[in-house]
């Protein structure tokens, strides 16, 4: 069946796993039945435990669905020391259900799939040597890829059911109240592993750093916790995150850069009060930069910034440009160190972040959001999960969820990397659909999505910026790198790209060796 | 591509000659003017490969309305000719001759340019040259340089090879060239061709790059060589001409349409007659008001 980005979805799966095909990013107003986790009760003063041996025979069989997070990124220590454990002590036909896969994590994953240990995977993303694995049909089930607020949804909903999630954290108090903001490893906000310590069956926290109680700020509470188990070391602080992070000194991207302040400066949305996100990219941490200039000689404040926060923002939090900073993740260590400082970076949770099925999710206030891309095409859909070969090499992240939430989404890429085109008339896998971008800037021109004709009409009367049809940009990048020839696939569906609402927007095929 | 005499010359941005990345996008940063480099920036064993680059590059890259100069290698070289021969064939804009320093090597330049256009059918006089003056002999015989040919585009101060020549080297202060600058300078304007003034090349300094861009523009150069992109809007924002002066330059604007409204060959504003400098000046001021987009279409002032 063809879903209404015209993708081409396996009618078996769909059937098979009773999916819907994408319709459209209006959420709409459905009245949605969640779940809640079993509890069981004790009195719980004192959760600490030795053996993770003991806390996994007693709580796993096989067949189960666990979870981890990703905040400590290639600094984390926590899920190898759980699957390692998994994997030896023999489970089988496990569903692993992390918020995201990071490259420390792609050794284990890929044995413990040999091995028969893990038989299903839900996630944000995978990169590296684990996207290969799985793009070449290493799992035999498809990778089910979710939206970070998809993953809140799913979770709230009861489609995604965790029976165990281990959790690690820079320190806990014996009854369980924990944050990622004191210890060696921190990384500050917890925003998605909230949701596994709210809706999980059995919240198994590991930390090397017992305080005592009660420990405050408790992000995750004593009251989710069944155990705390006392590991030697559960990340390395110099890869949690970038160190300071520097300012690209890239001409193309600061050019890039200049032109989205450009775009945001004169959009209607920029005046006092406004909001915006950003990614950490090179040309995302210079927009901040000079968006901080037009702040400053504008005489104009921002209510909020949201998402991964950086450094970067957290100057402008200081300096008070920005209000407040709604923070889910952070990028790196100034921003993680940040949190514990300053009362204004508030910690928020993956559902209020970005769940469109809740009562209101922060991405909903937002007026700009600055995201990237690998691929756009020319009706604005946007790849970020798979690369010019077909691999997979990247995550939905908040992608789905704040280009549906802003007022105005901005796409940043270069018109070419490499030898390949980044924009091409179809790209490889749809995870955003185009009716939710509206601006694309590349170093080539800006290209206004048709839709917006009020954009069209305001930016074309700003002098030096060069706004043309995305058609255009498409033939210049061609006129460059030529036209490739079509990449090659098997029949067999390799992951499943879920939008933030469940139904899926696109299919991604195992590659040809 | 074809050579036009009189255009906006503020930047003139170097890119190597064998580096495709950078040539790729050489056209995206707003220079006037790019100097693809045959020549410095090209080791002994590139030299046929960036001709080669170059001149696909010149027939293919879109360099977004910049005028595209290539810097060839010396007529001291084996590499010369083959560079001029490349350059002529590709439709190159300018070529710029390093380390001149006599009116005959620039007619040599000609004549071998005019051979090549003869060769390949295209029209004589559709290729510009400049000058690059880089040695005390330069510095002297700028003035014949200058006037040695209509197709003269402009003149170049090269300070690096200069200073050397000179048994000094370059200074923060740049009282080292002072004389040559204000010696190109003064051939520049009195044979009506383009002064550029030399390259600043510590990205770090960048109060010290300012400090040297006003005072060039205080001088009267026309414009300034640049190795990084990011010098582009740096040696803009000095060059913009301020609120006040366009305004002047509308009123000098309006007074021309006037004059011509009556059928009068005599411009007058307030009651004075307009001459022939303040409505050039008035000309530049307005040209680059909108290429750096101080005024908008309808000519109202929207600088900061």
């Amino acid at each position: 069946m063809e879903n209404k980005v015209k993708r081409n979805l396996p009618d078996d799966l769909m059937k098979e796993l009773d999916l819907k095909p994408f319709e459209t990013s209006k959420a709409g107003n459905p009245t949605v039945q969640r779940v809640a986790p079993k509890v069981r009760v004790t009195e719980g003063q004192n959760k600490v435990v030795d053996s993770l041996d003991d806390v996994i025979k007693n709580n796993l069989k096989d067949g189960v669905t666990i979870s981890f997070h990703h905040h400590f990124r290639n600094g984390d220590f926590a899920f190898n020391t759980v699957m390692k454990k998994i994997i030896d002590m023999g489970y089988k036909d496990l569903t692993l259900a992390p918020s995201s896969l990071t490259g420390v994590m792609n050794d284990t994953v890929i044995e413990a799939i040999k091995k028969g240990v893990i038989t299903n995977i839900t996630s944000s993303g995978m990169r590296g040597s684990l996207g290969e694995f799985v793009s070449k049909g290493g799992l035999k089930n498809p990778v089910i890829f979710r939206s970070h607020g998809n993953r809140a949804r799913s979770i709230e909903d009861g489609e995604i059911k965790i029976d165990v999630a281990f959790l690690g954290v820079p320190n806990a108090d014996p009854a369980g109240n924990a944050n990622g903001q004191e210890g060696d490893a921190v990384f500050g906000s917890l925003g998605y592993a909230l949701m596994d310590a709210a809706y999980a069956d059995k919240v198994v926290l590991l930390t090397d750093n017992i305080v005592s109680y009660p420990n405050t700020p408790a992000s995750i509470k004593q009251d989710q916790v069944d155990y705390v188990v006392k590991v030697d070391k559960i990340g390395d602080p110099d890869k949690i995150g970038s160190g300071a992070t520097r300012f690209t000194k890239d001409p193309k991207e600061l050019k890039i850069a200049q032109m989205v302040n450009q775009v945001i400066v004169n959009s209607p949305y920029y005046k006092d009060g406004f909001s915006f996100q950003t990614g950490s990219g090179g040309a995302a941490l210079a927009v901040t930069r000079y968006l901080r200039q037009a702040m400053i000689d504008d005489g104009i404040k921002a209510s909020f910034a949201v998402g991964g926060i950086t450094k970067p923002m957290c100057d402008l939090l200081e300096e008070g440009l920005i209000n407040k900073l709604m923070d889910v993740q952070d990028f790196d260590k100034g921003s993680a160190a940040s949190m514990a400082k300053n009362k204004n970076q508030q910690e928020i949770d993956a559902s209020w972040y970005a769940d469109p099925h809740n009562k209101g999710a922060v991405v909903n206030n937002l007026d700009v959001s600055i995201l990237s891309a690998l691929q756009i095409d020319t009706d604005f859909n946007v790849n970020v999960m798979t690369g010019s070969d077909g691999v997979i090499r990247g995550a939905v992240g908040g992608h789905q969820d704040s280009a549906a939430g802003a007022k105005m989404t901005i796409i940043t890429a270069p018109l070419v990397r490499g030898r390949n085109a980044t924009v091409v008339p179809k790209v490889e896998t749809v995870v955003t659909p185009g009716e939710s971008i509206d601006v694309l800037v590349t170093e080539r021109g800006i290209a206004i999505n048709p839709k917006r004709q009020d954009l069209i009409d305001t930016l074309s009367k700003v002098p030096g910026l060069k706004i043309v049809d995305i058609k255009d940009l498409q033939a210049q990048a061609e006129k460059q790198v030529g036209v490739p020839k079509p990449l090659e696939y098997t029949d067999r569906t390799v992951a499943l790209v879920e939008y933030r609402d469940g139904t899926i927007i696109d299919a991604i095929k195992q590659v040809k060796d | 591509m074809t050579y036009v005499k009189n255009r906006l010359r503020r930047t003139m941005m170097f890119v190597p000659g064998n580096n495709p990345a950078m040539i790729k996008d050489a056209g995206i940063y707003g220079a006037d003017s790019i100097m693809l480099d045959l020549e410095d920036s090209v080791s002994l064993t590139e030299k046929d490969a960036a001709r080669l680059l170059v001149y696909e590059a010149i027939k293919t890259v879109d360099f977004g309305g910049a005028e595209v100069v290539v810097r060839v290698n010396g007529q001291d070289t084996p590499f010369y000719d083959e560079d001029v021969k490349a350059m002529v064939k590709a439709g190159v804009d300018v070529i710029r001759l390093p380390k001149t320093e006599s009116a005959a090597m620039i007619q040599k330049l000609v004549k071998d340019v005019e051979k090549w256009e003869a060769e390949f059918g295209i029209e004589k006089g559709s290729i510009g040259v400049m000058a690059a003056i880089e040695s005390a002999k330069g510095v002297l015989h700028a003035p014949e340089i200058a006037e040695s040919t209509p197709l003269m585009m402009g003149l170049a101060v090269s300070g690096e090879d200069y200073t050397a020549d000179m048994h000094t080297k370059r200074y923060p202060d740049g009282r080292e060239l002072e004389f040559a600058r204000n010696m190109v300078l003064q051939a520049a304007r009195a044979a009506d061709v383009y002064a550029f003034d030399t390259v600043f090349s510590n990205m770090k300094d960048t109060e010290g790059f300012y400090r040297e861009t006003n005072y060039i523009h205080e001088l009267g150069y026309d414009g300034k060589s640049l190795v990084n992109p990011r010098q582009i809007a740096m040696v803009n924002k000095v060059f913009n001409p301020s609120k006040e002066e366009i305004e002047e330059a509308q009123n000098v604007e309006a007074a021309i349409a006037e004059a011509k409204a009556k059928g009068s060959g005599v411009i007058s504003m307030n009651g004075k007659m307009v001459d022939k400098p303040v409505v050039e000046k008035a000309t530049r001021v307005l040209e680059t008001a909108k290429a750096s987009n101080l005024i908008d279409e309808e000519g109202n002032y929207i600088g900061e």
